[in-house]
């Protein structure tokens, strides 16, 4: 099994396009072989995940691309980077780091990326339709892209995504193919009640059992409610693509590629079938706490970034809650934002004291300092990467046990919603 | 001694004492570059270093953004010596394509594709990695010092 080049992919690695080029050429060939492409494939559009400081090494490689004359050959959109550009007041780190995070952003810009700074480029105007080839990167995205719109993408890192960006191509493996994309898991969602079955929480919990079970096999899931919103399966996703390798969920009734069960699995038995119930689910919830329901020093929201319904939400849920007795805040992509400053709805959230962060995410760089007690969030993935990250310890629960809790200073719990142990 | 048929993820080669992980390891947030500690909260073997390891484990896990984390490793010097995993991830072995483009170093990854012989791996005390494109093996070294 050997990989097959274009005559253009030959004449990119010779250099046809510059050194830049024949470097991401290089690197995209031998991380293809070692993912046993026999090809490789046209993509129409690339996320990069590589905006994120994560040492000196992120900006070693960006700044020889750049200077080696490469630059991004699809429309591209960025990932987080380690500073809110927006609000930098918010964001702790010393000069130094601030400046090589800062001079990081500016490199990908340079590489002709657009500026959106979001992990949910599929919040965007302008997405990946169903059965579109494109190369992105960010592990909820990834699933997003792959699960929600039906788009098809590998898992892409750091680095790669920019390969393929500056190359225009990717390895035709994986997920990108038919076979790729069949159910090998089977998950049978069983006697979970509709509210707990639809809320973000209860989905980001299953999100959770789904990665640890999964690997990097395909799940598909059964029994759940059908027509599940964006934001459940953004949650559940994120959630699976945190515990496990998983870049691909298909939910029956809900995802464009699993009609039926059946169909999801291609016409094959599944390799392994899974049960799960609220019992499960509501174990998943303990385990993503490190934290019991005592006192909290902070709520975070918004990871990965909310949407403009989430938004809503937090708002409304906010404003129900009365004062926060401890600091609230979401993350959220600066084209949201831009939407709620147009109608004052950002002025709300402000007023009802939530902090609004852009452009960054409050579990990968110091924002949340200072904070003693646990920090309650809505979201698996926070639950998942803070306590390593930050050294907090974290109670995950519901959007409405967060803003219920922020207002009270302690752990609030819906023992109705989750169920008795 | 052993010799285990691999798949080459990444080139090079290396010997050294095995780090088996019970559990996958997502490099970003459960490896702390700068020191080599495994810092997940989750892992059985939070506070492991890897450095200088030749480090084994099921599969890749996680975030992408384990390849940056996996190549200022290997800028810094607190990197594995080679990886060997049991299912390939394309994740890892970027990090370490992407450090010989910028550094020269080379940190084999190979995949033992075979349950019985990734078992025979993550039982080892010492191990050796030859990877190169096409033909990779792993050595089992039951004598001290290899």
């Amino acid at each position: 099994m050997t990989l097959e080049l274009s005559r253009a992919d030959r004449a990119r690695l010779g250099g046809e396009g510059g050194p830049g080029v024949a470097r991401a050429m290089r690197i995209l060939v031998a991380a293809a072989e070692a993912m046993g492409a026999t090809r490789l494939l046209d993509i129409t559009r690339a996320h990069l995940d590589g905006c994120l400081y994560h040492g000196r090494a992120s900006l070693d490689f960006v700044e020889r691309l750049v200077a080696e004359g490469a630059r991004v050959l699809v429309p591209t959109t960025l990932n987080v980077g380690s500073l809110d550009l927006l609000h930098p007041e918010l964001v702790r780190l010393d000069p130094a780091t601030a400046e090589a995070a800062r001079r990081l952003m500016d490199a990908y810009v340079a590489l002709g990326a657009r500026p959106t700074w979001t992990c949910a480029p599929y919040l965007l105007e302008d997405r990946p339709a169903l059965g579109e080839q494109v190369a992105w990167a960010e592990s909820n995205a990834i699933v997003f892209a792959n699960s929600v719109l039906g788009a098809r993408t590998e898992r892409y890192g750091d680095f790669l995504d920019a390969c393929c960006a500056v190359t225009g191509r990717a390895p035709a493996v994986g997920l990108h193919t038919d076979e790729g994309r069949r159910a090998r898991l089977l998950v049978r969602v069983r006697g979970v009640p509709e509210p707990l079955a639809r809320s973000t929480a209860g989905l980001a919990a299953l999100g959770h059992l789904l990665g640890r079970a999964a690997g990097h096999e395909v799940p598909v899931v059964d029994g759940l409610p059908t027509a599940l919103g964006e934001d459940g399966l953004k949650a559940l996703g994120a959630a699976a693509a945190s515990s496990g390798a998983v870049g691909l969920v298909h939910v029956v009734g809900s995802t464009p590629e699993a009609p039926s069960v059946e169909a999801a699995l291609g016409g094959r038995p599944p390799l392994r079938e899974l049960s799960i119930g609220p019992a499960e689910l509501r174990r998943a919830r303990d385990e993503l706490s490190t934290a019991g329901d005592g006192r909290i020093g902070a709520v975070s929201l918004g990871t990965p970034h909310a949407s403009e319904r989430e938004l809503d939400r937090i708002l409304e849920l906010a404003r129900h809650v009365g004062s926060l007795a401890v600091p609230c805040f979401v993350n959220t992509g600066r084209s949201t934002l831009a939407r709620l400053e147009a109608d004052g709805r950002a002025g709300a959230l402000r007023s009802a004291g939530i902090t609004v962060v852009t452009d960054t995410c409050t579990y990968v760089t110091p924002i949340l300092q200072g904070i003693e007690q646990p920090v309650m969030t809505d979201s698996a993935k926070w639950a998942w990467y803070a306590p390593g990250n930050l050294g907090v310890r974290v109670v995950f629960g519901t959007t409405e046990e967060c803003l219920r809790s922020a207002a009270a200073g302690r752990a609030w719990r819906d023992e109705a919603l989750w169920g008795t142990a | 001694m052993r010799l285990l048929a691999a798949r080459c993820l990444a080139e090079g080669e290396a010997a050294g004492p095995a780090l088996a992980l019970a559990e996958p390891l997502s490099l970003w947030g459960g490896l702390d570059p700068s020191s080599g500690v495994v810092i997940d909260e989750h892992h059985p073997q939070r506070g492991a270093v890897v450095t200088g390891r030749i480090l084994v484990m099921r599969s890749g896990r996680g975030s992408s953004s384990s390849s940056s984390v996996l190549a200022e490793a290997v800028r810094v010097g607190t990197a594995p010596a080679a990886i060997v995993l049991h299912e390939a991830d394309a994740i890892v072995a970027i990090g370490a394509i992407v450090a010989r483009e910028l550094y020269g170093s080379a940190l084999p990854v190979v995949a033992l594709e075979e349950p019985e012989a990734y078992a025979a791996a993550s039982a080892a005390e010492r191990l050796a990695v030859r990877a190169a494109m096409g033909t990779a093996t792993v050595v089992i070294d039951g004598a001290a010092g290899g």
